[in-house]
């Protein structure tokens, strides 16, 4: 089977389950209700698999690494000490915790600003980007920032704890529009940024030497490239909650499912399986499990049995 | 594990071994509940070497095209479990337990409750001889068989010992940050990556690290104890960040 | 014009480059030449905008690379050094496909699919441009990574080692292939080589390094001779004049 007929396959079963989401148990009561409820979910699960799935994509090629995630640059750490700082300090009823669109504000702008100071830090160096050195850092930080948020978590009050469980895992439950809008906005114009890399996302891979050779300022569309990352881990994460996840298993499942190796295929095939996992994940979560289980513990269960019977399954390479 | 994974970005719970762990507390918490630490300890450690033994058997089961495949299968492993354990936990309302119990605590240390920790000797010191196999498994399946060495069996009993050893500390103390991923790196950027010769820099690197922040974390704030886990990670953060960063390019 | 003026390359304490100055003559085959250590791959890496240096001039066709636009020099020089590993699941085509890059961004019009015919066949790789990288000898590999810097069509080419790999069919094709683009394309080539006899039978001019210096520069007929050979190699050279070539003897 080609690749395209790949990609046009995922797009059908992606269409189908966003048409089941919004329309399953609905009558002529609740329609509206539902809709307005149903869209705005819909929307985020659109735009956070496919920020995702691009950011996880886009860091593999640039590290050469399959293990990686943008989450090694502890952004979701940082998310999530944010969240647990606020409560410890503040207390689960400030402001912050409940305005959405401050808590939007507060920690997508944090998060910005760390990935910022961190490049910048790093790549004032005249030899150009050290990669594995901001990789390194990325961990430090995120390291640091989980160890404080374990720590305040041990210590918070267990009725406030509750507030910050309800932060440690992805949900789409309670998205609201004058959140999801901005959100939305950030995230279209960075996927369409990165989607017209494609090509260089291709020659990246060769290689730094090729590339340079090939014309690409090879420094310059790293930095900006992992700029990019971070400004869809920031959005997705502020928006929906620790979201990267996601990232390694379709990543992955992508590369081993197409044939080739362009990033013009790989991205969209990826972004498919990301909506495909949400949705999916979603729908299981609403309607098996009363959304008593945080989806990403659904999509890491079957996602991650699937890549394994997957890689058992795979004899030989091609 | 990264010479093994031939990927620097691996650390020993990268075999899975962590969450299995995780997964120890969370039963023992639920059926055993009153039993003593010891005890929980006992289960914590039989998950984590029975989630080694599958993270090994699924590699078996793999033709391994690439060493790539061994943290991704550990991670991914690593997942499923992380998963399973989190749907109980929130049935039960024990994340915020788990949690407590997973970080990294000294102060739980007591005769009677710390000696499964002297298991990590023999298997240091079987790691320390086969240090030099793990190296040339590291450069590569060809030339591992053009040295001799069984590439599979090495493969095997290094995977073992890591995660021997992570059941062991995990199943004790709790998680410590940092000193799977970033001590044998800041090592390396030093002194290369061939093992034997680094072998006891590492070890003692870690081992004289850990102790000064378990003097920080008792001494800060007197006569309470800071939680290793967080001293490690502050220190640490700041630590390695200076010798990452202050000492230049490289 | 391709022209280095008093380049310096260190790191750390080591000297790597000491004050190069060299003018590669346009037209023809340069051979850098020198024992192990000499700053050859260094230089051409230089040259070649791979490595910044740490001090001096490099001039292509009066500017100094510096003020070269990437994307513009890619279209004016291309570059082949000697590690081409890649784990991409690759087509030689697709590879040898990147070469059109600098012109075509990753689309290729007809004209640059005929160039990367052409390219294949000139490095005889026709018939298994649909193999993948990872299915061909490293002979094959590599000779699939100069078919991508022929595709590159660029004025200069700088080669690290390039016939590494090649049995000596296939190393004497790349160097008559390397003669047909200089004498059919004016093409500039310069070429880092171990093997004292491809120099002396393929280049019109070598360049001899030591130490990161230039040791001795000129035609082929002044370099390849045991005076200037010996104290380079510290051996001993028998050379003898076959079929108008220089050989050397040294075994």
């Amino acid at each position: 089977m080609s690749d395209r007929k790949k990609l046009l396959i995922l797009c059908v079963i992606a269409i189908a389950l966003a048409v089941l989401m919004l329309s399953l148990g609905l009558n002529s009561f609740i329609l509206r209700y539902a809709l307005s409820r149903r869209i705005p979910r819909l929307a985020a699960i659109l735009l956070t698999g496919c920020a995702i799935a691009a950011s996880t994509v886009v860091f593999q090629t640039i590290t050469h690494n399959r293990i990686l995630t943008p989450s090694i640059m502890g952004l979701d750490s940082l998310y999530l000490f944010v969240q647990t700082a606020t409560v410890f300090v503040l207390g689960s009823q400030s402001q912050i915790m409940t305005n959405a669109v401050l808590n939007f504000v507060a920690s997508g702008g944090l998060m910005i600003g760390a990935t910022l100071l961190l490049f910048r830090f790093l790549l004032r160096g005249d030899e150009g980007a050290n990669l594995f050195q901001l990789l390194l850092v990325g961990v430090i930080m995120g390291t640091l920032f989980s160890s404080g948020a374990s720590f305040m978590q041990m210590v918070i009050d267990p009725n406030e704890f509750q507030a910050v469980q309800n932060r440690m895992f992805a949900s789409f439950n309670n998205v609201q529009i004058n959140v999801l809008i901005p959100a939305a906005v950030i995230l279209v114009l960075t996927l369409i940024y990165i989607f017209r890399q494609a090509q260089i996302l291709d020659v990246l891979a060769l290689g730094r030497e090729h590339a340079v050779n090939l014309g690409i300022p090879y420094d310059r569309v790293t930095a900006k490239l992992l700029a990019a990352v971070s400004l869809l881990v920031a959005a997705s994460t502020a928006l929906v909650g620790p979201v990267t996840f996601l990232g390694l298993l379709i990543a992955n499942l992508a590369r081993e499912m197409l044939r080739g190796y362009e990033h013009r295929l790989l991205l969209p095939t990826a972004a498919l399986m990301g909506i495909i996992a949400l949705v999916g994940g979603q729908l299981v979560a609403e309607h098996l499990f009363n959304l008593s289980a945080p989806i990403s513990v659904i999509i890491n269960f079957i996602g991650g049995i699937y890549f394994i019977s997957l890689l058992l399954r795979a004899r030989t390479a091609d | 594990m990264q010479q093994l994974s031939r990927n620097r970005f691996v650390s020993p719970t990268t075999a899975g071994t962590a969450d299995f762990a995780r997964l120890g507390v969370l039963v023992s918490l639920l059926l055993i509940p009153h039993a003593s630490s010891l005890g929980k300890m006992v289960i914590v450690f039989a998950f984590a070497i029975l989630g080694a033994f599958l993270f090994l058997s699924i590699l078996q089961g793999m033709k391994m095209k690439d060493a790539i495949f061994v943290p991704l299968i550990g991670l991914m492993l690593g997942s499923v479990i992380d998963a399973v354990t989190t749907l109980i936990a929130y049935r039960f309302d024990l994340v915020q337990s788990i949690s407590t119990w997973l970080m990294g605590n000294f102060a739980m240390v007591t005769q009677g409750r710390y000696e499964l920790l002297y298991m990590v000797i023999p298997l240091v010191v079987i790691a320390f001889f086969w240090a030099d196999k793990f190296t040339i498994a590291g450069m590569g399946k060809d030339h591992a068989i053009n040295l001799g060495l069984n590439y599979d069996l090495v493969m095997y009993v290094g995977l073992s010992i890591v995660s021997g050893i992570t059941a062991v500390v995990v199943a004790s103390v709790g998680r410590i940050p940092f000193l799977g991923l970033i001590i044998p790196n800041i090592i390396a950027l030093r002194k290369g990556d061939h093992l034997r010769s680094s072998f006891v820099s590492t070890g003692l690197f870690g081992a004289v690290f850990l102790l000064a922040a378990d003097i920080i974390g008792r001494v800060v704030i007197a006569p309470y104890e800071i939680p290793i886990g967080l001293t490690v990670g502050v220190t640490g953060s700041i630590v390695f960040l200076y010798l990452l960063l202050g000492r230049g390019k490289q | 014009m391709l022209s280095v003026r008093n380049v310096v390359k260190r790191y750390g304490q080591v000297t790597v480059l000491d004050n190069v100055s060299l003018d590669i003559p346009k037209g023809k085959i340069t051979s850098l030449i020198g024992p192990n250590g000499a700053g050859k791959s260094t230089l051409l890496s230089i040259m070649s905008r791979l490595i910044p240096k740490d001090g001096g001039e490099v001039y292509i066709e009066g500017r100094e690379i510096g003020q070269w636009k990437s994307s513009e020099l890619a279209r004016k020089l291309a570059v082949l050094k000697q590690s081409n590993h890649t784990n991409l699941r690759l087509t030689v085509r697709q590879l040898v496909s990147f070469g059109r890059f600098p012109y075509s961004q990753g689309n290729l019009t007809r004209a640059d699919e005929e160039i990367v015919d052409q390219a294949l066949e000139y490095l005889q790789l026709d018939c298994i441009q649909d193999k993948y990288l990872h299915q061909l000898s490293g002979g094959q590999r590599q000779r699939a990574y100069i078919a991508m810097v022929v595709a590159q069509d660029t004025e200069y080419v700088l080669l690290d080692e390039p016939l590494n790999n090649l049995d000596m069919r296939h190393a004497v094709e790349i160097m008559k292939t390397l003669q047909n683009l200089v004498e059919d394309l004016q093409k500039t080539v310069v070429i880092v080589l171990h093997d004292i006899n491809f120099a002396s039978c393929y280049s019109d001019h070598i360049v001899a390094m030591d130490h990161g210096r230039i040791v001795n520069a000129g035609c082929t007929e002044e370099i390849i001779c045991g005076d200037v050979l010996g104290p380079l190699y510290d051996m001993d050279f028998r050379i003898e004049e076959i079929n108008n070539n220089r050989i050397c003897i040294y075994y």
